[in-house]
């Protein structure tokens, strides 16, 4: 690689930094059309620029950018707050009308005398490989800068982000830091056009937060992720562009970033969707488990057998053979085939299982029945659930129970002390 | 002596459309106050208001004698539970540790005794062994209670509470009523916007009866009564016939 292309690389990864770390706040906020919305805007300040002072400067098409994209974010401010207009069509509006000024003022600038050479288009498209050191070095700054800000506003920001008028009750401007923040995205999409251009600026912004929160609940972290995976981004598109097939930078970028949020969305633990569908099949399994331990149970308790028929069984209960034999090379249930039947009974430690759980189910139908009579006995409001029935609630809920004659009262092994002498003396 | 908050003459329009007219009121201090009102009667717009979130039309509102900008510190606020996106990723300590925001300011970071405050917080309320969840796997009521201890780590001195009680259940409604009381015994002053007819004379020592205006105010003894309530509901009331004979009729 040349001494260029490593200047190019510091660039990209910086504006990937950079992009990730805003990106982040403006996802949370639903705002991920607003780094769309500000590129947008940028493009009639380019130029702009170029018309009034007829120079090819990139640091002043930026400032022009600049000022148009931070123009445009006042004038969404504007337009919610005194009209009925809601956010997402004040973004669609501006966004519209400042590009169609953009592109009537890029065909005027195209028509005059010193027309295609100007080098504006790059700005559309982006055209990373003309950086050179200087351009880094301030891109360098301003993202330092920005760096240092969301660093030091990171509460802020959350407070924005989480509960924006809890933020004002507490005293933190939060109009003011809504028009710091917008400052702060004009100034990466500023930092990205010379990079990936007004097209594809805003993916830069939104892909890296989106794929970095299925990876955490932990704002903080999510930062972070988002960070480095805009910056690698940043660097994997340069690299691949570097081979010299001709390749233009900034769209690469964009596509490492959606590969990263694509491999996120399948893979990342709890999020993702591979890790969803495992937890569903296991719970699906636990339920039908355990619904299958309560019907066998049921059945016995209201037939007083010990054992049952599945042929009987199934007349009443959905039953399915695949869980039985879960369940009997759990040891819960041994099956005996007769010549058309098969014979089902609870083994010592089934019944201790069986038992248990119907146990748990039928306390918590108590619960929910009489809910309201029995808040009172939780003051400090603990969490009745299937895995935490609060110790002291029990002795209500069996009295319940009795009443409803809906207590356990099958169990041969007598396992279960603390029902025992309930269910011999009601 | 100022009262804990004062309202005078309080109006507030959204886009001209006005939704609060001539408000007068003082909230007694040390008193479990309900604002109640039909659906769209202004209740959180009133709350709102008092915080300066809203502009007002005109008139004031004065917290313990001075503005509310210089008072922030003795206000406490519980929105109303859907009034944020709960699928954020953070966990319940660490709302709870915004209510210190506001005493920290600007830039500076909650330190180690923020943390330990905001714990004890979550413990008033029954959650500190949710201290790590992830909010948006907490039940509504669970929720609803992150809310409660986040205003308690603001250490305030009024607490305006918008709706604390909808969707919990009686277990945590009667544990929420009873760290209301326990504030109201450390002389706070507590206004709760509420829905629940049947329970008003259990709960609030005093009420504000309101639908764009002020319909009454005062002890729930003498103002919670059939007159006032079809003032406040109009025709609705009749809805509600168990509500009837909770009532004082005079
Ligand atoms: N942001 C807003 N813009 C325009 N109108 C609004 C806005 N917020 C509330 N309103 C209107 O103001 C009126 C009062 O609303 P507010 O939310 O204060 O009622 P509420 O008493 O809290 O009702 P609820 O019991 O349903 O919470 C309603 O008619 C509502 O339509
Ligand atoms: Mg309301």
């Amino acid at each position: 690689m040349d001494a260029n292309t490593w200047w190019v690389l510091i660039g990209t990864a910086l504006l990937g930094l950079s992009s990730g770390v805003l990106g982040c706040f403006a996802f949370l906020r639903k705002q991920g059309l607003m780094g769309d919305v500000l590129a947008h805007a940028a493009l009639p300040g380019i130029c702009l620029a170029f018309m009034i002072t007829g120079a090819k400067n990139s640091f002043l098409f930026l400032i022009g950018a600049a000022i148009t994209g931070i123009l445009g974010s006042l004038c969404i401010n504007w337009i919610t707050r005194y009209s009925r207009i809601k956010e997402d069509t004040a973004l669609g509006l501006i966004l519209s009308v400042f590009f169609g000024l953009g592109i009537v003022l890029l065909t005027q600038i195209q028509h005059s005398n010193n027309g295609n050479q100007s080098g504006l288009d790059k700005f559309l498209f982006g055209q990373s490989a003309s950086m050179v050191a200087s351009d880094v070095q301030w891109m360098a700054i301003m993202a330092g800068l920005l760096l240092l800000m969301s660093f030091l506003l990171f509460k802020e920001l959350k407070l924005l982000c989480f509960d924006a008028s809890y933020g004002q009750s507490l005293g933190f401007s939060m109009r003011g830091l809504n028009l710091l923040f917008m400052t702060f995205l004009v100034i990466v999409v500023v930092i990205g056009l010379q990079v990936a251009g007004v097209v594809l600026m805003a993916a830069l912004i939104v892909t890296p937060a989106a794929a970095a929160r299925y990876w955490t609940e932990q704002l903080s972290t999510m930062v972070w992720i988002s960070a480095v995976m805009g910056a690698c981004s940043g660097v994997i598109g340069t690299w691949i562009s570097s081979f010299g097939y001709n390749l233009s930078t900034g769209p690469l970028i964009v596509l490492a970033a959606t590969m990263m949020f694509i491999i996120s969305m399948m893979v990342a633990p709890q999020r993702g969707l591979l890790s969803r569908l495992v937890r569903l099949m296991k719970t699906r399994r636990e339920l039908a488990r355990e619904q299958h331990i309560n019907s066998i149970y049921t059945y016995m308790e209201k037939e007083q057998v010990l054992k049952v028929s599945l042929l009987d069984l199934q007349t009443q209960y959905p039953i399915s053979t695949h869980v039985l034999s879960q369940l009997k090379e759990e040891g819960l249930i041994h099956m005996e085939e007769d010549h058309q039947d098969i014979w089902i009974g609870f083994t010592e430690t089934g019944w201790k299982a069986a038992y248990d759980t119907v146990l748990t189910n039928r306390m918590l139908e108590m619960w929910l029945m009489h809910e309201a009579d029995l808040a009172s006995k939780l003051p400090n409001g603990e969490i009745v659930s299937k895995d935490s029935i609060p110790e002291h609630l029990v002795p209500e809920l069996q009295k319940l129970m009795i009443q409803h004659q809906c207590e356990p009262k099958w169990n041969p092994y007598d396992s279960n002390q603390r029902m025992k002498e309930r269910v011999v003396s009601p | 002596m100022f009262a804990p908050v004062s309202i005078r003459n309080l109006s507030v329009a959204y886009h001209r459309k006005p939704v609060l007219r001539d408000i007068d009121y003082d909230a007694p201090e040390g008193e479990l106050i309900g604002i109640i009102g039909p659906n769209g009667a202004g209740k959180s717009t009133l709350i709102k208001a008092i915080l300066g979130l809203l502009p007002l039309a005109s008139g004031e509102v004065k917290i313990y004698g001075k503005p509310y900008k210089e008072q922030r510190h003795l206000v406490g606020y519980v929105p109303q539970r859907e009034s944020v996106d709960w699928d954020f990723p953070t966990h319940a300590l660490d709302v709870v540790l915004m209510g210190r925001y506001g005493k920290l300011g600007w830039f500076r970071r909650p330190k180690a005794e923020d943390r330990e405050f905001a714990l004890e917080c979550l413990q008033k309320v029954g959650m500190e062994s949710f201290a790590k969840r992830q909010i948006s796997q907490l039940s509504g009521g669970q929720q609803q209670r992150v809310f409660l201890a986040r205003a308690l780590a603001q250490d305030a001195q009024i607490y305006l509470m918008d709706e604390p009680f909808v969707g919990v259940d009686a277990a945590t409604e009667k544990a929420i009523i009873q760290i209301l009381n326990e504030l109201k015994q450390q002389k706070k002053t507590v206004l709760v916007v509420h829905h629940d007819l049947q329970t008003v004379t259990e709960y609030f020592d005093s009420i504000l009866l309101i639908n764009m205006c002020k319909i009454a105010a005062g002890p729930t003894r003498e103002v919670f009564h059939a007159d006032h309530l079809q003032k406040t509901y109009g025709g609705r009331l009749t809805v509600l016939p168990e509500t009837s004979n909770m009532i004082v009729t005079r």
